[in-house]
């Protein structure tokens, strides 16, 4: 098993980008997929990153993917994502409809975002050029090993979400700017606040969720470090670690350490919480009963 | 007129929709392989079958919703449940997950294909892929456009599209939404069901009714006022100083008054929400909706709304087909 | 708006009061007996849940009803000692008996507040969806048990529900849907 970093979800500047990327050049990853994922209006204010980030994770031997939109409603996000084309990179595919602008032929991966939950989904979208795919993070662990199964009959990589605060939903309507009482077309990038999302309790003051633009993730941060033998066992490929604000690279090398047989799954959990933002993890959705659950010994904030 | 497309979760509910005049009723097996796996609800192969003859005497249509994602290394459970709609004379069958889609056109190319909300095809590139590699016929369109949007879409695809008039409201993409299971465990795209009973609690807590879901509150109602249920998208939530309803409103759709301008933008059929509701719920709606796809045909008006008390929250919404909903 | 559910009259209510619990029990598990005996769908629609015990507890009348689907039995006990249960709905005798009968919808009887649930939610969804599909009728039940004063007892019915307001028999289309 390997690490693959997946696109950064949230809305961050210029510079923070190219020095993120930069910093990640160092890191003991396998790949990185990059591009924005979220929300078109963001794309003005960082595209020109893109192609320094891209050499300088080529120049440090990492393979490169450019991801699509998650969401693909407008007509004008068509033809950014024809635009993916223009390189010579795979595409990752984050909405299916992108496959529409993806010529017979040309390989491309398939995103967290996709819903590929069976084999026959599976094999259908290798059948269409997918050369890599990585699982929706409701998955357990039975279905992750099936399909990681298929996947290696097929001679391609399944990969399941390893770290970072989970996707759980995306909409056309944008939540951040609900927030501050305004509407998607009017939003006035409110998102680039929250470098991590902006954290939503319940009334009794329970960490449950957080908002990122259009898209609403969990306010736990999701890690595999006690379920990486088991992973194993069920033949993934790579873990995909998902970006934070800060502290990235060091868990980037936490769990390369781990992969490596340096530490242990409890070890590497301990290192990782006081990283994360809020502090709290989950892997639920592997084993039960939910996807908040911890399988863990239990630390810090209650839920 | 615009074919009217109407729950049914249980045999009595399906004779009392087409009774009420549901030109079409759609309905589910008992088990995951549908978006309403609720206890109690849902059709057997046999209640299938006879539902279906009973709609079939009477002129309407039976569409059977095998909406759900087949979880892997149990295909065949959905395999099944396609063989048996086929067998039971199902008008068509309403499809999600591509594996499933993909054996549908190769096993049963005769069975009408139509594609679920869970499908989330929210533009004219998602549909055509679906029309063009798997041979479906109609979209059932996501609730969260604008009535401009689906104009624009029926202008560039063949297939014909359903959309939304009345019922429960989904604001996030449908069929790509974890929220439930990461509370509870239990999805729409997995297990067929989304904030499930199973995992609700309610309590009296100093004056006021708190609903819990997975033990996360859902919502906290004083005495007397109209109580949701706890709908995780729906809930009472707090950020950064601000209490409300974060994500959505607990209130539901009535797009009565839109239909003549659904049906200028090339709508074919209007679906109403509701296979968990009663048989009173859909007689009442289905006869209400009835009278006015009569009168839109008529070129007449719409009749005002007599269903405030069947909505959720006892408000009701035109939702996202107005672009201020964003 | 629609019109507010009917209460139970006081006079009704009052009598009710001294009403010992065992021939009312033996009524109810008579008119259960034969429900699920008509209705053998509901049975098997309730699954696991037909072995759950259901309190239901109509507010306007001093006692409690314990319905427990598998047995087949429903048996009344004093408000004060209620007995061990896994669920328990609660609301007005009207409020019951129009959604038995499919005059009222049940989830919005549920948001107006008319009816209550407390334990496995579970549960009383799948009674709900239970007894919609049976499409039960009262009447119909006792005038089954009456022999030969099932007509009259319609007829005594039927004049009870014109004169309280409630809903003892099943709808249909022919009626008027409030």
């Amino acid at each position: 098993m390997d690490l693959t970093v997946g696109p950064n979800f949230f809305f961050w500047e210029a510079e923070t980008i190219r020095s993120f990327y930069r910093d990640l050049a160092a890191t003991p990853v396998a790949r990185v997929a990059l591009g924005e994922l979220v929300c078109s209006k963001r794309l003005p204010f960082w595209r020109d990153e893109i192609p320094a980030a891209i050499e300088v994770l080529q120049a440090a031997g990492k393979e490169v993917a450019l991801t699509t939109l998650a969401l693909l409603t407008l007509r004008r996000e068509r033809k950014i994502t024809a635009d993916l084309m223009d390189l010579d990179l795979p595409v990752e595919v984050n909405d299916l409809s992108a496959l529409v602008q993806i010529p017979e032929g040309r390989p491309f991966w398939v995103g967290p975002l996709v819903n590929v939950y069976n084999e026959g989904t599976l094999r259908w979208l290798i059948r269409r050029d997918a050369r890599r795919i990585c699982l929706p993070p409701e998955l357990t662990l039975d279905s992750v090993a099936v399909l990681a199964g298929a996947g290696r009959d097929e001679g391609v990589p399944v990969e399941v979400w390893g770290h970072g605060r989970l996707p759980l939903a995306i909409s056309a309507r944008c939540y951040h700017a609900r927030l501050h009482d305004r509407a998607k077309d009017s939003c006035q990038f409110v998102c680039g606040k929250d470098p991590d999302g902006r954290d939503v309790d319940t009334m009794d003051g329970q960490q449950f969720l957080t908002v990122n633009g259009v898209q609403t993730l969990s306010q736990s941060t999701a890690s595999m470090a006690l379920k990486i033998d088991d992973l194993h066992s069920a033949g993934v490929a790579a873990l995909r670690l998902s970006p934070q604000s800060r502290n990235f690279d060091d868990i980037c090398i936490a769990y390369a350490s781990r992969l490596g047989g340096e530490t242990s799954g409890a070890a590497l959990a301990a290192r990782l919480r006081p990283l994360v933002p809020g502090g709290n993890l989950s892997d639920g959705f592997l084993s039960g009963p939910a996807g908040a659950a911890w399988s863990g010994e239990r630390m810090g904030k209650p839920n | 007129m615009m074919e009217l497309v109407c729950p049914a979760g249980t045999p009595a509910a399906l004779r009392a929709a087409v009774e009420a005049g549901a030109h079409a009723v759609y309905c589910g097996f008992a088990d995951e392989t549908n978006a309403r796996n609720f206890p109690g609800l849902n059709f057997t192969p046999e209640d299938m079958a006879e539902a279906v003859a009973f709609a079939h005497a009477r002129g309407a249509k039976v569409l059977v919703a095998i909406n759900t994602f087949p979880r892997a290394g149990a295909e065949p459970l959905w395999h099944r449940a396609l063989a048996n709609a086929e067998a039971a004379g199902a008008d068509a069958v309403i499809l999600a997950d591509i594996g499933l889609l993909a054996h549908a056109a190769e096993r049963h190319p005769l069975l009408r294909r139509h594609l679920s909300v869970q499908a989330a095809a929210a533009n004219p590139d998602a549909i055509n892929l679906y029309a063009n590699a798997f041979g479906v016929r109609r979209v059932v369109l996501p609730r969260v456009l604008t009535v401009q949007e689906i104009a624009a879409i029926n202008r560039e695809i063949d297939v014909e599209t359903e959309v939304f008039v009345f019922g429960g409201l989904c604001v996030m993409a449908e069929g790509r939404c974890s929220l439930s299971s990461y509370a509870t465990g239990k999805s729409p795209n997995m297990n067929g069901v989304c904030s499930p009973a199973s995992h609700v609690a309610y309590s009296e807590e100093g004056g006021e009714l708190a609903a819990r879901l997975g033990g996360f509150t859902i919502h906290r109602t004083p005495e007397g006022e109209p109580a949701p249920y706890p709908t995780l998208c729906k809930g009472c939530f707090s950020s950064d100083g601000q209490t409300g309803h974060i994500f959505e409103d607990p209130v539901s759709l009535d797009a009565t008054q839109l239909i003549p301008e659904l049906a200028r933008a090339g709508a074919s059929a209007l679906k109403i929400e509701g296979r968990q509701r009663s048989r009173a719920y859909v007689a009442q709606v289905v006869r209400t909706f009835r009278a006015a796809v009569e009168a839109q045909a008529a070129g007449q008006p719409m009749p005002e709304n007599m269903l405030a008390r069947l909505t959720e929250g006892q408000k009701a919404t035109i939702g996202a087909y107005a672009k201020t909903w964003r | 708006m629609t019109a507010p559910l009917p209460r139970l009259p006081r006079p009704l209510r009052l009598a009710a009061l001294p009403l010992p619990l065992p021939p009312l029990s033996l009524f109810l598990g008579a008119v259960t007996r034969r429900m699920s005996k008509s209705h053998p769908e509901m049975i098997r629609r309730l699954g696991d849940y037909a072995g759950h015990r259901f309190l239901i507890d109509p507010v306007d009348l001093p006692w409690l009803l314990l319905l427990h689907p598998a047995n087949a039995t429903m048996t009344a006990h004093r408000r004060a000692r209620p007995p061990a249960h896994d669920a328990r709905i609660a609301g007005s005798l009207s409020a019951f008996l129009a959604m038995m009968h499919g005059a009222e919808d049940g989830d919005a009887l549920f948001f107006s507040r008319d009816l209550s649930v407390e334990g496995d939610t579970a549960a009383v969804l799948a009674l709900r969806n239970a007894v919609d599909d049976a499409e039960l009728d009262l009447t119909e039940e006792v005038a089954a048990l009456s022999g030969p004063l099932a007509a009259p007892l319609r007829g005594l019915l039927g004049g009870a529900e014109r004169a309280t307001g409630l809903t003892l028999h099943r709808m249909t289309r022919l009626d008027d849907f409030a």
